[in-house]
């Protein structure tokens, strides 16, 4: 199951560091990982989606992100009410498919194009993942040429 | 002020008597102002044994031990025995110096990455980048190694912030919004706990380091004698209880008493206060204590239910929960029944050797520990020497029995007696070494004879790295692997240094040989030459269940 975690940390160097060198060496297994200052500009907010079925391994990991000297608060927001969302770029080539064709495809989930060449389209979609997989398994046919995304950021509901 | 000066006022002001360390490029500045200071400065022959010396003061004291090492080798050289504390959680401040600021990344000469190579060796670390922030991250440092659970704290110094002009500000309190350990258990908590227990039958106390480093022995034999059960210890725990209290079992695990460890696997209540479960203790983890509840105490929320599930966590100091305890109990539980069957255990399974006329390693331990009227601080090296001191001293007193025992550093033994002794220069400070461990850090004799810290080195000598040599012959179909070990003439060795060595090859000479190092005023090295294949037992194979041990069972 996937879990969503948002850290606090102090806005300083090396706390990236600290975070995935405990993932790593602990075994723990990043989903993704996304990184921003917040309004406050000394500290970050990094969303941390592990998959784990395992409860003692998720409370373990929870646990040892407290631990670090630098982390502020932790919070799964998994047992909460969330939003969350990812932000993806496809380069999609328009050799198969018509830039009118792909505007109707992403129209449906709220994608944009945002670039076009004579031979390509950038597709930007804001989403959650299961819209993202959908989209991308449309565009696959047409040819995907390159992909890039985010990771999960997350803010919580009330 | 210039940044040296900064730091060597805050280290007084944080009470620091005594540095070890090692001089180097890039610790120039900072060893200038040394050269003025009041602080006692104690050069070490390796830096290894600096970082060691300063954790076997933090453990012989409880104040935080301090070790200084320059850039890259000599901050590398630091590492073994930064890991050594962390595993143990022991407040330690090691100081490196680090390349200039601008040099930094340009693989400069002695340059390293510190702060990266420790990062998930400390409990934090700081690569200072401006002499001003040198105050504030000292004090900080110094609060987050010695408060919660403690351990290490590296501070890297690039040599222009050791030079440069700054304020002196210090700052009176430390408040970090990032670090707040609890204190005190929550009063929910300890209720139940406390309804638990009054209805346990064969409840269990399992006690670690957390006592020690939480000053809770005291708490501890009120709570074990209010509640009238009995009470283990882990090897990080020895001396948090005495030893030969009635309730009593002694060390459990993979080397503890057989009673201890089937008291664990019968009980249906084990109350582990400042223990981790690790794995040397638990054993086959699946098949651990199946018939018990778990109430655990521990001031690090993550060791609670890292490795085996909880029923009651209690977040806190020790001393503090232990204190709640004592008030909150009002019937203990009713354990004659259960006494029954441990005294079964005891009479059935006693700790005990086969005596001979060679020279027994249990022998030499014990008679240590009569010539000391147990009053000794007890180093040791890894191996078969570390368990042997374990089983075969009766500790009575919290810090008396010095030993790395989450990382298993071979070498640690002798450089932290020096730091210890350095700590407790009125009580005797012996090394229980094995001839193998004693070679990696015996540069360090030097140390203690140019400074007078009159260690007395007790070498079991069995010409084999023994613990490894042991899991050869019981499980490696005595296929002796590179464990036999030749090593040099010790006493011409300990002569050569300005140190005494005595030579002890016959039972008969055992007592008197000790004798002669107490009454010795200089570093004594004893080569006692041991039976050679004597094992450690009680033992229990990696992996198995902790009640079902192997040998020494009588």
């Amino acid at each position: 199951m996937k879990h969503t975690i948002s850290a606090l940390v102090e806005n300083k160097f090396g706390v990236l560091a600290r975070i995935s060198g405990l993932f790593s060496a602990r075994g723990f297994n990043i989903d993704s990982l996304a990184v921003g200052v917040t309004e406050d500009p000394q500290v970050s907010r990094m969303t941390i989606v592990v998959n784990t079925k395992d409860e003692r391994i998720l409370e373990q990991i929870k646990k040892q992100l407290n631990k670090l000297i630098d982390v502020i608060t932790v919070i799964d927001l998994t047992k909460r009410e969330f939003i969350g969302r990812e932000l993806v770029l496809f380069k999609v080539s328009l050799d198969k498919i018509k830039k009118t064709n792909l505007a109707k495809l992403i129209k449906r989930v709220e994608g944009k194009i945002i670039k076009t060449t004579s031979k390509e389209a950038i597709v930007e979609l804001s989403a959650e993942q299961d819209d993202i997989k959908e989209l991308f398994n449309k565009l696959k046919d047409a040819g995907v040429k390159e992909l890039t995304r985010t990771g999960r950021i997350a803010i919580s509901i009330n | 002020m210039n940044g040296s000066e900064i730091l060597l006022e805050c280290l007084k002001r944080e009470g620091v008597e005594v540095i070890f360390g090692y001089p180097g490029g890039s610790v120039l500045p900072l060893f200038d102002k040394l050269y003025e200071s009041d602080i006692r400065f104690i050069l070490t022959r390796h830096e290894q044994g600096a970082a060691h010396a300063a954790d076997g003061y933090a453990r012989a004291t409880g104040k935080v031990g301090v070790c200084i090492a320059t850039s890259g080798p000599g901050a590398t050289n630091l590492v073994t025995g930064i890991a050594t504390a962390h595993m143990d959680s022991i407040p330690m401040i090691a100081i490196t110096g680090q390349v200039k600021t601008f040099l930094i990344g340009n693989d400069a000469f002695q340059e390293a990455d510190l702060t990266g190579i420790t990062r998930s060796i400390t409990k934090h670390n700081y690569l200072v980048k401006d002499t001003k922030e040198l105050a504030s991250t000292i004090r900080e440092a110094f609060h987050i190694a010695s408060t919660g659970r403690p351990g290490p704290v590296l501070i890297d110094i690039p040599v222009d912030v050791q030079i440069g002009e700054s304020d002196f500000i210090w700052p009176e309190e430390v408040n970090m919004r990032s670090y707040q350990p609890t204190f005190f258990g929550h009063p929910g908590q300890i209720k139940k706990a406390a309804r638990l227990i009054s209805k346990a039958k064969k409840p269990v106390i399992y006690a670690g380091g957390g006592i020690i480093i939480s000053g809770a022995s005291h708490e501890l034999k009120t709570f074990t004698e209010k509640l009238k059960a009995p009470l283990t210890w882990t090897l990080m725990g020895i001396g948090a209880f005495p030893s030969d209290h009635e309730l009593s079992l002694g060390m459990l695990g993979m080397h503890g008493t057989a009673y201890a460890n089937h008291a664990i696997m019968e009980s249906d209540l084990i109350i582990a206060v400042g223990a981790r479960f690790d794995d040397r203790v638990t054993g086959k983890i699946d098949e651990f204590a199946p018939h018990a509840k778990i109430i655990h105490i521990d001031i690090d929320p993550a060791s609670i239910s890292k490795n085996v599930k909880v029923d009651i966590p209690i977040v806190g100091d020790a001393k503090n929960i232990l204190g709640q305890l004592i008030e909150e109990i009002k019937t203990p539980p009713k354990t004659l029944e259960w006494f029954k069957s441990i005294e079964a255990w005891k009479n059935k399974h006693p700790m005990t050797y086969k005596d001979s006329s060679k020279i027994k390693p249990q022998y030499v331990i014990e008679q240590i520990y009569e010539a000391t009227n147990g009053e000794a601080i007890i180093a040791t090296e890894v191996g078969q020497n570390q368990m042997w001191a374990a089983q075969w001293y009766n500790y009575k007193y919290p810090r008396t029995y010095i030993s790395s025992g989450g990382l298993g550093t071979m070498g640690y033994g002798f450089p932290a007696a020096m730091g210890a002794k350095v700590g407790c220069p009125d009580k005797e400070v012996i090394d229980i070494a094995g001839d193998g461990s004693i070679q990696m850090n015996i540069q360090e004799l030097a140390t203690c004879v140019c400074n007078k810290i009159n260690v007395k080195i007790a070498i079991l000598n069995n010409g084999y790295l023994g613990m490894v040599r042991q899991w050869q012959e019981l499980f490696y179909k005595k296929r002796y692997s590179h464990t036999c070990i030749s090593h040099p003439d010790f006493v011409k060795l300990a002569e050569s240094f300005g140190a005494v060595g005595i030579l002890v090859e016959k039972k008969e000479d055992v007592r008197p040989a000790i004798e002669k190092s107490l009454k010795t005023d200089n570093t004594v090295l004893i080569d006692f030459r041991i039976d050679p294949e004597e094992n450690v037992f009680p033992m229990v194979p990696a992996g198995q269940a902790i009640n079902r041990m192997i040998g020494g069972m009588a």
